[in-house]
C-alpha cells in the first residue's frame, strides 16, 4: 500500500507501541501533524517550549520504561530540542525525536528556518539520521526505536525534509534491523563473571555501588539477592536511587558529593566494590586517584567503553545488568560480614547524614521529609538541579525503581516541570511531586500552562529560598561569600499559579507545612505550594570540590566559615 | 606506555560516518596523526587506517568509543601484530640539467618512480614505510622541495587470514537483528 512519509511515521509510531507524543507544531513539520489527526491512538501533548517536549519525553520513558517520543519543526524548533536530548544522552534514556527539515532542494541554502540539526546533535545523540529518501523511511524508524531501547538506551534523531513527509512510496515495516555495527554485548564473558565471583566470595568488606543501569535492565531481584546472599552493603549513585529499597537494612545511601558521608567513608575502607550500571562520574568518585584506594574494583556496564575510562578495573564484565547478576549470583557462596557491616553502621549512628537540625524557621529539608510521610513513600520523585535535587535524593525514602526523576549527566535547571509533565503522563496513577527550586522554575515555568490544558494532577513543591542556592553555597564556602549574580528576585508564585488556573499557597512556617501537603494531595488536580525557606541553608553533607570523597563538610562545621578561596581549590571539574 | 598506534575500522558506507569519527576525535580530545579511507572488500564497507600516540589506555578508550558508533562495524589495534604498512608520497622537486642525473640516482636507490618531468622539476612517487619517505624527502630536500603530499599510512596484518569482522560483517553472510 502506498503511504506519504508522515503516514509511514505515524504507523511506524503505533507499530513501535507509542501512545504519547510531545511536541510542537510549524512549518516544516505540518504534513506530519495534518497524519496525526487520522492517529487517534496517538496522543499529542502540545508543550509551551520545545525543550519541555525533549524532557517531558525523557521523563515519560524514564517513568514507564518505554521510548519517550517528541517532535519539533525545522531550525529554531529544533534547536530547541537540543538541551533536552543532551540531558537524555547522558543519562542513557530512551528518546526518539523527530524534527522537520526544509525540503530537499533548499538544504545548504540557508533557507528559512533552516538549520542543520543532524550536524548539531551529533555528539549528543546515540544515533541520528537525515531522510534524504522516503524509501528508507521506514527503515530509519525501525532502527530508531530499535536504537533507542537497546544496549545503553540512548536519544535518537530523525531529520525529515518537508517534502519526504509528503511523497509517497509503497510501506514495508522491517520486521528486523540489519546493523552489522551495533551489537550489543548482553550475556557476561563467564571467565570474568567466575573471577569476580572469587572476588567477592573472598572480600572482607565488599560494597555493592549500584547505578541506573540496574533500572533500565530491571535487575532489582538479582542485585537484591546478591546483596542478601553475601551481606553485602549497597550504596547507590544519584541515578541509581530506587534500584534497591533504600529502607533495607542492608542500604547506605548515596554516594558522592553529597551523599552520606557513611557511603563514603564505606568506599574509601571497601575491599572489593562490585560497580553496576554506573560510569564513575566525577561527582560521585570525587578525586578520582584517591577513589577506593583499598579496593579492587568488579565494572558491571553494557557500555564497553565506560569501563576502565576513569578509574583502574579488576574484572571489567561487559554485559546487561540482570543477566550478568543472574550467572554471577550462581557463583556467590551464601555468607556474612558482620564486622564490616557493624562498622558502617557505626559511621551511620556518627555521621547521620540525613538528620534535619532543630531550627525556628522552615528548613527545605523538612518540606522533603514532609512530603515522603505524607505521601508514604508512594510518589514519583520529580527534581530541578541544585540543593533542592540534592534534599530531595536525601530526605526523601526511596524503595521503588524510577521513583525518583532528575538530570544527573546534564544538570539540567528547568527539567523539573515538563519532566513531571513526562512522568504524570506515563503513569497517570501514581501521586507526581515537582521539587522545584525557585531560580529552575522560572526556566520552565510556562509548561504550567500544558499541565492545565492536559488536565494533569501535577504537584509542585517550590523550594524557594531567593538564592540561585547551590552557586550560592559554592560561592559561600568557596568565593568568600561573594554573592554576585545568585540574589534572585521571583513572582509571585502562587499568583502566577493561579493566572494559569492552578491553585496554590505559600507556606512560611513549619507547622504549616503538613496541612498545606495534604491540601496539595486531596486536590484531584495540580496544585502548587511555595515553600519559603530558609536563604541560605546549605547542602551537607558535602565533599570538597577536587577533594578525596573522605574530605566531607558536615552540617555543624558550616558556621566555621568560609572553607578556603577558589584559588586554593585543585584542579577538577567544579 | 606512549606509541605510536595503528587502528583499522571497517565502517558503513554511509554519509555522514566520517564527520562521526571526526567529532569523536576533537571532542574527546584525541589528536590523530593520519586517517586514511577508502574501499575494503566488502561492499558497502570502508576501511580506514588511524595512525595516532597515545598511552595505550588512551588508545584502548579511543578505539572502544569508535566501536560504538553506529556506523562503524569493528575497530582493530594491529599495533602489536605483524603488518605491511605502506605510504605514497609525491614530491616535487626543483631541478636543474646540472643536477638531474643526481636526482634520478638517489631516486633509483629508493626504487621510487619520476612521474613528471618539467625543465625546472620533477615529480617523485615514493611508496614505502614512513622512515623510507622521511629518508627519501631528507635527501631531496637540498635540491628544493616545491611542493610534497603524503597519504597517511595505510596497514593490513600479514599471513592468510582476515580481520574476524570482515567476514562477520558482509552482509551477505549477517544475519539481521530480531527487534
Amino acid at each position: 500500500m502506498k503511504m506519504t512519509g508522515a503516514q509511514i511515521i505515524c504507523e511506524g509510531l503505533v507499530k513501535e507501541g507509542v501512545e504519547v507524543i510531545f511536541g510542537f507544531p510549524g512549518g516544516a513539520v505540518l504534513p506530519l501533524y495534518d497524519t496525526l489527526a487520522r492517529y487517534p491512538q496517538l496522543r499529542h501533548i502540545l508543550v509551551r517550549h520545545e525543550q519541555g517536549a525533549a524532557h517531558a519525553a525523557d521523563s515519560y520513558a524514564r517513568a514507564t520504561g518505554k521510548v519517550g517520543v517528541c517532535i519539533a519543526t525545522s531550525g529554531p524548533g529544533a534547536t530547541n530540542l537540543v538541551t533536552g536530548i543532551a540531558n537524555a544522552h547522558l543519562d542513557s534514556s530512551p528518546v526518539v525525536a523527530i524534527t522537520g527539515q526544509v525540503a530537499r532542494p533548499f538544504i545548504g541554502k540557508d533557507a528559512f528556518q533552516e538549520v542543520d540539526i543532524s550536524g548539531i546533535t551529533l555528539p549528543i545523540t546515540k544515533h541520528n539520521y537525515l531522510v534524504l529518501d522516503v524509501g528508507s523511511l521506514a527503515k530509519i524508524v525501525k532502527e530508531a526505536f530499535y536504537l533507542a531501547r537497546t544496549g545503553r538506551p540512548g536519544p535518537i534523531l530523525i531529520d525529515v525534509p518537508r517534502d519526504v513527509f509528503i511523497e509517497q512510496t509503497e510501506f514495508n515495516y522491517p520486521s528486523q534491523v540489519d546493523l552489522p555495527g551495533y551489537k550489543p554485548t548482553l550475556q557476561g564473558h563467564p571467565a570474568q563473571i567466575k573471577k569476580a565471583a572469587k572476588l567477592i566470595n573472598e572480600a572482607q568488606r565488599p560494597l555493592i555501588i549500584g547505578g541506573r543501569g540496574i533500572i533500565i535492565s530491571g535487575a532489582y531481584a538479582e542485585l537484591k539477592q546478591l546483596a542478601e546472599t553475601a551481606q553485602i552493603p549497597v550504596i547507590t549513585t544519584l541515578l541509581g536511587i530506587g534500584c534497591f529499597p533504600e529502607s533495607h537494612i542492608l542500604s547506605f545511601g548515596m554516594l558522592g558529593m553529597h551523599g552520606m558521608a557513611y557511603a563514603n567513608m564505606a568506599v574509601a575502607a571497601a575491599d572489593v566494590i562490585i560497580a553496576i550500571g554506573m560510569r564513575f562520574d566525577d561527582r560521585a568518585t570525587g578525586k578520582v586517584s584517591e577513589f577506593a584506594p583499598h579496593a579492587s574494583i568488579i565494572h558491571i556496564d553494557i557500555d564497553p567503553a565506560e569501563i576502565g575510562k576513569n578509574v583502574p578495573v579488576v574484572v571489567p564484565i561487559v554485559g546487561d545488568a540482570k543477566l550478568v547478576l543472574n550467572a554471577l549470583n550462581k557463583l556467590i557462596i551464601s555468607t556474612e560480614h558482620i564486622d564490616w557491616f557493624q562498622q558502617l553502621e557505626g559511621w551511620r549512628r556518627e555521621h547521620p547524614s540525613t538528620a534535619i537540625r532543630d531550627c525556628e524557621g522552615l528548613l527545605p529539608q523538612l518540606v522533603i521529609r514532609k512530603i515522603y510521610e505524607v505521601t508514604q513513600g508512594e510518589a514519583i520523585i520529580v527534581t530541578g538541579v541544585g540543593q533542592n535535587q540534592m534534599w530531595a535524593a536525601q530526605h526523601y525514602c526511596y524503595d521503588k525503581p524510577n521513583s525518583l526523576i532528575s538530570s544527573g549527566g546534564l544538570g539540567t535547571m528547568g527539567f523539573e516541570l515538563p519532566a513531571a509533565i513526562g512522568a504524570k503522563v506515563g503513569c497517570p496513577d501514581t501521586t507526581v511531586w515537582c521539587i522545584a527550586g525557585d531560580g529552575g522554575f522560572q526556566m520552565t515555568i510556562q509548561e504550567l500552562a500544558t499541565i492545565v490544558q492536559e488536565k494533569l494532577a501535577v504537584k509542585i513543591a517550590i523550594i524557594n529560598n531567593a538564592y540561585l542556592g547551590m552557586v550560592r553555597q559554592w560561592q559561600e564556602l568557596f568565593y568568600g561569600r561573594r554573592y554576585v549574580a545568585t540574589p534572585l528576585s521571583s513572582p509571585d508564585f502562587v499568583k502566577i499559579a493561579e493566572a494559569y488556573g492552578i491553585p496554590g499557597l505559600r507556606v512560611r512556617h513549619k507547622e504549616e507545612v503538613v496541612p498545606a501537603i495534604e491540601q496539595a494531595m486531596a486536590e484531584r488536580g495540580p496544585f502548587l505550594i511555595d515553600f519559603v525557606v530558609e536563604p541560605e541553608e546549605n547542602v551537607y553533607p558535602m565533599v570538597v570540590p577536587g577533594a578525596a570523597l573522605t574530605e566531607v563538610l558536615e552540617a555543624p562545621k558550616k558556621e566555621a566559615k568560609a572553607v578556603s578561596d577558589s584559588a586554593k581549590l585543585p584542579v577538577s571539574n567544579i | 606506555m606512549t606509541m605510536k598506534h595503528t587502528l583499522v575500522a571497517l565502517v558503513e558506507d554511509k554519509p555522514g560516518v566520517l564527520t562521526r569519527m571526526a567529532s569523536l576525535f576533537r571532542r574527546r580530545g584525541f589528536n590523530i596523526e593520519s586517517i586514511v579511507v577508502g574501499r575494503s572488500e566488502v561492499p558497502h564497507l570502508s576501511r580506514m587506517t588511524i595512525v595516532i600516540s597515545g598511552p595505550t589506555t588512551m588508545v584502548e578508550q579511543l578505539r572502544k568509543q569508535l566501536d560504538k558508533i553506529i556506523d562503524v562495524v569493528k575497530v582493530f589495534d594491529i599495533t602489536a601484530e605483524d603488518t605491511v604498512a605502506r605510504e605514497l608520497a609525491l614530491i616535487k622537486v626543483g631541478a636543474t640539467s646540472s643536477n638531474r642525473s643526481e636526482i634520478i640516482q638517489i631516486v633509483d636507490i629508493f626504487r621510487a618512480n619520476i612521474v613528471d618531468v618539467a625543465p625546472d622539476s620533477v615529480t617523485v612517487e615514493v611508496t614505502g614505510d614512513e622512515e623510507k619517505i622521511d629518508s627519501l624527502l631528507n635527501l631531496l630536500r637540498g635540491f628544493g622541495i616545491k611542493e610534497m603530499t603524503r597519504t597517511g599510512r595505510i596497514a593490513m596484518a600479514r599471513g592468510g587470514r582476515r580481520l574476524p569482522a570482515a567476514k562477520q560483517s558482509s552482509k551477505a553472510e549477517g544475519k539481521g537483528q530480531k527487534a
